[in-house]
């Protein structure tokens, strides 16, 4: 097998006149965790169905694992793990009955391959006589999990995996995620969530079906092309309006209590900002320099693609 | 009505599910015109508070009034009264954009002459008075979910209940949401919203933490963040949420 557990050329898909994946290239490393970045209807789950032999591409190949995803699919499939972006286990089946099954039909061995899914089973554990129509939101997705990796799959694919959950589980998903990664299994990760990005070995973002950027999450940022300002001040509104009053700043974007505001460098200082603002009577609490984001850079790459 | 600086006034709500407390003792007030963040992890009550407060669900006890009406004896009175979107449900997919303005204008009794006429003023607002014959399976999230929004205050609600309105939409998307919700409080119309994004906690002007059906934390994010000793929204919220005992998945 190549260094790579994924490689993709030319990968394009249309529904109807809907183009949904607009030629990617993109590889991924063994033992990667690679992310995926962007809203919904970016085209995450189209290029994910497509990896998971469930879709065929219009256009490009894929391999996955070392197999090709339309001539080798049922090869492929015994090697991969996917979690589904919607809940896809049988509802009607006990937590227990859900876990045998996909072991079953794997032929996997649950004892020999639990010390894989024991930090995560474990949690459910309690609730193994339960049907899985019957579980909460994050227990259903920590079974989901489960059933994913109980046949020990070289590549695992998880689509949107943290949506709808809480900050707290957020991360306590992503440790697993790491831990995961230790034994050697490479991951796919879609997110809407930016923050996720720097968890990633390497992320791509993406947005209407096209890759603006591929990278590690530090180099996306150093590479952003703006001198980045922070600005607060008790109107966000009003201070977002001001900000854009002045011909050197091109952007100015909430970001919680603060507003993000671009520039060219070597244009302007904290300390003129600030002064511009008192003049047209917006008071800050602070002004200061930093370095941008994961989101900073996705808003600034969308910007340009809609120009 | 009670107080007139309230629009939401929970004082010792209680709903329980068997031997399940869902809500326990919930106390608190939503002022006239304020963004109020009601976050949470899942399963830590929210929805169940929610429900109650739009006039879907009886509490078990407590006395609460939802824009001076009583959620016991007037849900009615309460339903025409509020807004809600959600990020699951908002807009009827086969119909129109204008057929949805006109289905949840009908609902909320408002005549025809104003129905078209706050169609054209939304529309206009958002700079789509083109889609207004396009069916709303055909638009991008983005535009749906601003649509969603302005359908829910079509009727100028005195509150509207945004569950997770932005979940899964592009960070420039969001930030046009947000600006559509400061509008709508400076308008007058109360806001109470959840959300998972914790930057957005710190729109807010004041965020309730619910941990285990109970209401931990309420302040202003600045004080929030002082009393906890944290930098951030995100850093508040693991440290009450942490705590969180066997209530929680």
């Amino acid at each position: 097998m190549s260094e790579y557990a994924i490689s993709c050329s030319g990968l394009s898909k249309f529904y109807g006149k809907t183009q949904a994946l607009d030629n990617l290239n993109f590889s991924v490393k063994q033992g990667e965790i690679f992310g995926f970045i962007g809203p919904d209807g970016a085209g995450k789950t189209t290029l994910f169905r497509i990896l998971t032999t469930l879709l065929l591409a219009d256009s490009g190949n894929a391999r996955v694992a070392g197999f090709d995803v339309v001539k080798d699919y049922k090869s492929l499939r015994k090697v991969l793990g996917y979690m589904p972006g919607k809940f896809s286990l049988y509802q009607d089946l006990t937590v227990e009955e859900n876990l045998a099954f996909f072991a079953g039909i794997f032929k996997a061995d649950i004892k020999e391959n639990y010390y894989l899914i024991k930090d995560i089973y474990d949690q459910i554990a309690p609730f193994a006589g339960r049907r899985a129509g019957k579980l909460s939101g994050g227990m259903k997705q920590k079974l989901a999990l489960s059933c994913a990796l109980i046949h020990k799959p070289v590549v695992l694919v998880l689509d949107e995996p943290t949506t709808g959950v809480d900050a707290v589980s957020r991360r306590e998903f992503w440790d697993m995620l790491i831990r995961l990664k230790k034994e050697g299994i490479t991951i796919i990760v879609a997110t809407p969530y930016m923050d996720e990005a720097i968890l990633c070995d390497r992320v791509a973002l993406i947005q209407h079906g096209k890759i603006l950027v591929t990278d590690t999450p530090s180099v996306i940022t150093g590479t952003y092309p703006w001198k980045l300002f922070r600005v607060r001040s008790d109107n966000t509104l009003n201070l977002i309006s001001q900000l854009k009053k002045h011909p050197e700043i091109h952007s100015a974007d909430m970001f919680g209590e603060y507003v993000h505001a671009g520039t060219e460098h070597g244009k302007l200082s904290a300390e003129e900002i600030r002064a511009f603002l008192e003049e047209a009577g917006t008071v800050t609490t602070e002004v200061s320099e930093i370095a941008a984001g994961i989101e900073d850079c996705f808003i600034d790459l969308m910007r340009k693609e809609n120009e | 009505m009670n107080n007139p600086e309230t629009a939401i006034e929970a004082k010792d709500m209680v709903k329980q599910f068997g031997s399940f407390i869902a809500n326990d003792h919930l106390t608190f007030s939503v002022y006239k015109g304020e963004i109020f963040g009601f976050l949470g992890a899942n399963g830590a009550g929210k929805t169940t508070a929610i429900r109650i407060l739009c006039g879907l669900s009886r509490p078990t006890s407590g006395e609460i009034r939802v824009a001076g009406y009583n959620v016991f004896t007037e849900t009615e009175k309460i339903k025409k009264r509020i807004g809600y979107m959600s990020q699951r449900f908002s807009l009827y997919e086969d119909l129109t954009v204008s057929e949805n303005f006109r289905f949840y204008g009908g609902i909320y009794g408002m005549s025809r002459t104003s129905i078209r006429k706050k169609t054209g003023e939304m529309l206009e607002r958002l700079g789509i008075t083109e889609l207004s014959s396009t069916i709303i399976a055909s638009l991008p999230l983005g535009i749906r979910q601003k649509l969603a929004f302005s359908v829910a205050i079509m009727h100028t609600p005195e509150i509207v209940f945004l569950d997770e309105p932005t979940g899964g939409v592009d960070p420039i998307t969001r930030r046009q949401f947000w600006t559509m919700i400061y509008e709508a409080a400076e308008a007058g119309i109360t806001v109470f919203v959840t959300t998972h994004y914790m930057d957005e906690a710190e729109y807010c002007n004041r965020v309730s933490i619910m941990v285990d059906g109970r209401i931990e934390a309420l302040d202003t994010p600045a004080n929030l963040k002082l009393k906890y000793k944290a930098s951030n929204m995100n850093d508040v919220f693991l440290k009450l949420a942490r705590n969180a005992g066997a209530g929680r998945e």
